[in-house]
C-alpha cells in the first residue's frame, strides 16, 4: 500500500471526482439524446436542426467520448491519479482490464459471426419456386404476344 | 398523390403503390419481374403502378419494356428512361417525380427480390404505420440462395461490424428491397450522398436520424448473379470506406 506524504482530504477528493466525472456525464447525457432531434444537412452543407437546445453526437464522437471516459476511469484507478489509496486488489484488477475487454469482445464477435453464418438460411425452396414461375411466365407472355 | 396517412382514415382505395425498377441490361429479366409483379399485386387487389427507369441499356431493355406496356397497359407500366447509367439515387429521384402513388417500393429487377413479399410489406406497413419497411435476409426465415461460405461470411461479418459501429436498429442495411412512404423517401434521398451498397445503408441510418419508424419483413434473396460477379476486393474497400464515413458523420 502506498504511503502518501500528505493526508487525503475526502471533500477535495469528492469535488475532484464530481468535476472529472459526474458533471461531464450529466451534461453529455442531456446533450446526447439519440434519436430525438434532427440535425439534417442539405447537400451544400447548411445544417438545420429541429431542436435548438441539443445536438446529436455522431457515432464517432460517442465512441471517443465513451472511450475517454472509461480510459480516464481506468487510468484513475490503475495509476492512482487522485491519490485515493485504493486497496491494491482494485489496481491489480483494473490494470489489465482494457486487454481483457478487448479479447472478450474479439471472442464474442467471432462466436456471434460464426453462429450467424452457421444459421444463415438457405432458400432452396424459393429458388425452385422461382424457376417454376419463370417457366410459367415465359409461357404466358408468349401467349400474350411478347416477342423476345 | 401524397396523402398524409396520419390525417386521413386508412382506406385501401386511398393507397397506391409505385414500384420503381431501375434497369440496366435486364432484357431477359424485365418481362419476368413485371409478370410476377402483376400476378401478386393484381391478385391482392392493391392499386399499383410500375415505373421502369432504364439507363440507356444497350441490350434493348427499353424495347421490351415498351412491349410490356402494350400488354399490360400504359397506366400500369410507366416508362421513364434516361440516356445513360447515372446511378441509383438519381434513378429514385427521377422515378419519384413521376410516381402517382403515396408509397414507393424499390427493388432489384434481376429477380433476386421476389414480388410475393410485397403484399407482406404492405401488411407490415399498415400494422405499424411504418415510414419504411425493409426486407431482411438476416432475421426470421429470411435467407439467401446461391451463396457459398465465403460470401456468407463476408456478408455476416460486414453486417456485424455495421451493427457494432452504427447501431442502426435494422438488421439488414445493405438490402435494397424496401417500401417507403413517398414523403419519407423524398426526404431521405435528398440527404444521402453515397453510392452503391453504402447508399442503401445511408438511407436507413438517416431514417433513424429523422425518427422514421422502420419495420422489417424476412425475405428470401435468390442470387443468380453472384456466380458471375464475385464480391471483389474493390467492393469490400468501398464498403469499408462508406461505413467509416457514416460512422464519422452520423
Amino acid at each position: 500500500m502506498l504511503q502518501g506524504s500528505y493526508v487525503i482530504n475526502p471533500r477535495r477528493a469528492e469535488l475532484a471526482l464530481r468535476k472529472a466525472v459526474w458533471r461531464p456525464l450529466k451534461t453529455i447525457k442531456s446533450r446526447v439524446s439519440l434519436p430525438q432531434q434532427v440535425v439534417g444537412r442539405r447537400r451544400g452543407g447548411t445544417p438545420h436542426s429541429l431542436s435548438l437546445t441539443t445536438t446529436t453526437m455522431t457515432k464517432l464522437m460517442q465512441w471517443l467520448f465513451g472511450a475517454s471516459l472509461l480510459g480516464g476511469l481506468w487510468a484513475l484507478v490503475s495509476f492512482d491519479l487522485l491519490d485515493l489509496n485504493l486497496p491494491h486488489t482494485y489496481r491489480e484488477v483494473a490494470w489489465p482490464m482494457p486487454l481483457y475487454l478487448l479479447v472478450s469482445f474479439g471472442c464474442f464477435s467471432l462466436a456471434t459471426v460464426g453462429y450467424r453464418v452457421a444459421t444463415f438460411n438457405d432458400c432452396d425452396a424459393a429458388a425452385e419456386e422461382l424457376q417454376e414461375q419463370i417457366r410459367e411466365a415465359r409461357e404466358d407472355l408468349r401467349r400474350r404476344g411478347l416477342k423476345v | 398523390m401524397a396523402s398524409r396517412k396520419t390525417t386521413q382514415p386508412k382506406r385501401d382505395t386511398e393507397d397506391k403503390y409505385s414500384i420503381l425498377l431501375p434497369t440496366y441490361n435486364e432484357r431477359e429479366n424485365l418481362p419476368l419481374i413485371v409478370w410476377l409483379l402483376v400476378k401478386y399485386l393484381g391478385e391482392s387487389g392493391f392499386n399499383y403502378e410500375i415505373i421502369v427507369i432504364d439507363d440507356g441499356s444497350p441490350d434493348g431493355t427499353l424495347e421490351v419494356a415498351e412491349q410490356l406496356q402494350k400488354i399490360y397497359g400504359g397506366d400500369k407500366i410507366l416508362l421513364r428512361p434516361r440516356e445513360k447509367k447515372l446511378g441509383l439515387g438519381t434513378a429514385y429521384i427521377h422515378g419519384m417525380k413521376h410516381a402517382t402513388g403515396n408509397f414507393i417500393i424499390i427493388m432489384d429487377a434481376d429477380l433476386s427480390h421476389h414480388p410475393k413479399f410485397i403484399p407482406e410489406f404492405i401488411q407490415k406497413q399498415k400494422e405499424g404505420n411504418y415510414d419504411v419497411v425493409s426486407g431482411t435476409r438476416y432475421r426470421g426465415d429470411g435467407g439467401v440462395y446461391g451463396w457459398d461460405l465465403r460470401r456468407k461470411l463476408i456478408s455476416r461479418g460486414a453486417n456485424f461490424l455495421t451493427q457494432v459501429l452504427l447501431r442502426p436498429g435494422a438488421s439488414d442495411l445493405t438490402g435494397s428491397f424496401r417500401l417507403y412512404k413517398k414523403s419519407a423517401l423524398e426526404s431521405l434521398v435528398e440527404r444521402c450522398v453515397s453510392k452503391g451498397y453504402v447508399f442503401q445503408m445511408e438511407m436507413i441510418v438517416r431514417a433513424r436520424q429523422l425518427n422514421f419508424t422502420i419495420g422489417e419483413v424476412p425475405i428470401s434473396f435468390v442470387d443468380r448473379v453472384y456466380g458471375e460477379s464475385k464480391l471483389g476486393g474493390n467492393e469490400i474497400v468501398s464498403f469499408a470506406k462508406g461505413l467509416l464515413m457514416l460512422f464519422a458523420t452520423t
